[in-house]
């Protein structure tokens, strides 16, 4: 565990960026202090002994069913566009994302 | 036919089919109720008014039908489940005035066996939180105390049953969201296994801890409406390829003769739960022991790392699940942006709050580049442990039971500004979402000092929600009525 680690307010602009936020800097200061708090709180996980022991990342132990592999119609096209922000009835229109040379 | 609201879904249901009452009385009784409720409570955060009516209209022209279970029953839904062509926000800013194209497989369900969608509950901020004041839009009261928190996340749902809005609600559980706010409400809320019941349509926060659920006002009731939305859905691959049990045939008070329960000396032991809490909850099982339960004590030794285990997986799941909002698709979309980038940004930082900004953020972190084994996989590891534990825990005895929420309903506001506290009072009912196992709150008194409602859970093996249901209702028989809000 990282039992020592000092959360700065430079670590929380990093976790932001990762996490595509941005964040005010009150709320820099304000997350660098509880994010201390929360994950020094977490160092209680060093007291377990997990030495040769298989992670769990879901709990079911029943059969996982797959469906079949084929494509279903689910929607039309218009109901897919009806919530986008922006759209031409055709497709999804977003900003410009690659500059002419 | 003096008080619609008051009756049980059991016994509404009875009646809608005798032709008693209609459907469309049924309805209006239940919205005059949301009408006089709300301004108190504010448990709603879309009510469908035209739309119910109009279902229990043309309900009420095909008449009764004893194949569908719910026939004429007025329910609502937590806003995290997608609900056709009704707005479904998970009350985040980024979702305003989204509307599914299809339902979520449970509210199918509910449609299916007749039910009236009265409409859609406040929450936390998709899910996460313990009293709905992660809510966008508005705070959730109780309604036995309008000055209390209702809990959360379900907060809305739990409100909305208590309050007599309607005859049941659904939620959804990731560390407690359904049996808390049953709890600090006062009615019963069930978390089933881990795939008891398919998750399509309900937007996800914790994959692997999500569960719907039902909350109504007694355990039959809530047994009634397992019974209709479990089942097998292939759009839902963790979704358990089991049949249905009929959860409410052969309930029986007398069923706790001879049953072995299990107290987990941890979770009594505890030195946060109050003194009140522990007292109602030890008279229940006074009464229990007198109907012939055999009480036997337990251990979890990995509770204390239970809340750590579960935050950083929920964190991390959240993370993950919540990079799909980015103002494209649906949802919120900031103006002005000058590249795809900060478009991304932008209407992430705008649509969503503190503390969905706060696990998005622990979440990546956790995930990261050098932090992943000692946080991701650790917990990961743990859980195991954790698992592992119940399973032995249940190997000795029928059930297990335990506190829900360490204290009763506590005042709105008073812990807002501290992430860490709150967490820590999710201490007895996430280690089970970890688990993946079944859960029933049950209000089992109220508190000496508070007079608040105290909720007990019964804990059991995966897919044995049957017996968990059967020994809640026989208890149910046994302890005295929490009695009404005064609203």
């Amino acid at each position: 565990m990282t039992t020592d680690k000092t959360i700065t307010e430079d670590d929380v602009s990093r976790m932001a960026a990762l996490s595509r936020l941005s964040i005010s800097s009150e709320e820099r200061t304000l997350f660098a202090r509880q994010f201390q708090d929360i994950l020094g709180y977490m160092d209680v996980l060093a007291h377990s002994d997990t030495d040769g022991v298989e992670p769990l990342y879901s709990p079911s132990e029943h059969a996982q069913t797959g469906r079949e592999d084929c494509a279903l119609r689910l929607s039309t096209r218009d109901a897919t566009l009806a919530n986008a922000p922006q759209q031409d009835g055709t497709y999804f229109v977003v900003p410009c994302i690659v500059q002419a040379g | 036919m003096t008080d619609i609201c008051s009756l049980s879904l059991t016994a509404v249901a009875n009646a809608l089919q005798k032709k008693e009452i209609s459907a469309l009385e049924t309805t209006q009784a239940c919205l005059n109720r949301i009408e006089a409720t709300e301004p108190k409570i504010a448990a709603m955060l879309l009510v469908n008014n035209e739309n119910a009516l109009q279902r229990a209209r043309s309900l009420d022209a095909a008449g009764p039908d004893p194949a569908l279970p719910l026939w004429g029953v007025p329910v609502t839904v937590k806003d995290a489940l997608s609900t056709k062509g009704i707005v479904t926000t998970a009350a985040s800013r980024i979702l305003e005035g989204y509307t599914p194209f299809f339902d979520a497989f449970a509210v199918e369900k509910l449609h299916k066996a007749g039910a009236v969608l009265l409409g859609k509950t406040n929450l936390d901020e998709f899910a996460m939180g313990s009293t709905t004041e992660n809510s966008a839009y508005q705070t959730t009261r109780n309604p036995r105390d309008t000055t209390k928190t209702p809990g959360g996340s379900s907060g809305g749902s739990a409100a909305s049953v208590t309050a007599g809005q309607c005859f049941a609600s659904l939620g959804s559980d990731t560390g407690g969201s359904i049996r808390q706010p049953a709890a600090l409400c006062g009615c019963v809320g069930i978390k089933p296994t881990y795939g008891r019941v398919s998750r399509y349509g309900l937007i996800a926060y914790g994959s692997s801890l999500d569960q719907i659920g039902p909350l109504a006002r007694t355990v039959e009731d809530c047994a009634c409406v397992l019974r209709v939305i479990a089942g097998h859905d292939p759009r839902d691959a963790t979704s358990a390829l089991l049949s249905v049990e009929d959860y409410a045939a052969g309930l029986d008070k007398n069923a706790l003769k001879g049953v072995r329960l299990g107290m987990p000396k941890e979770f009594f032991n505890n030195e946060g739960l109050s003194a009140e809490v522990r007292l109602a909850c030890e008279d229940a099982l006074k009464t229990a022991r007198n109907l012939g339960v055999e009480l036997v004590e337990v251990r979890l030794p990995h509770t204390e790392a239970a809340i750590a285990t579960y935050y950083i997986i929920a964190m991390a799941e959240a993370s993950s699940n919540l990079a799909r909002f980015d103002g494209i698709r649906y949802g919120k979309r900031a103006n002005s942006t000058k590249d795809l980038a900060e478009l991304y940004e932008c209407s992430r930082s705008e649509g969503f709050g503190q503390e969905v900004k706060r696990r998005i953020m622990l979440g990546t972190y956790v995930l990261s580049a050098g932090y992943y084994d000692a946080y991701y996989r650790k917990a990961a590891q743990v859980r195991r442990l954790l698992r592992d534990e119940y399973l032995t825990a249940l190997a000795a005895c029928d059930a297990l039971c335990a506190p829900v929420s360490p204290i009763t309903a506590w005042q709105l506001g008073s812990h807002t500004t501290d992430p860490l506290r709150m967490y820590l009072m999710d201490a007895f009912t996430l280690s089970l979402n970890l688990a993946g196992l079944p859960g029933l709150s049950l209000p089992v008194g109220l508190g000496k000092e508070s007079n608040m409602p105290v909720g007990m859970q019964l804990i059991g093996n995966a897919f044995d929600e049957a017996r968990l249901i059967a020994l809640a209702h026989a208890l149910e028989q046994n302890l005295p009525d929490v009695g009404r809000p005064a609203l």
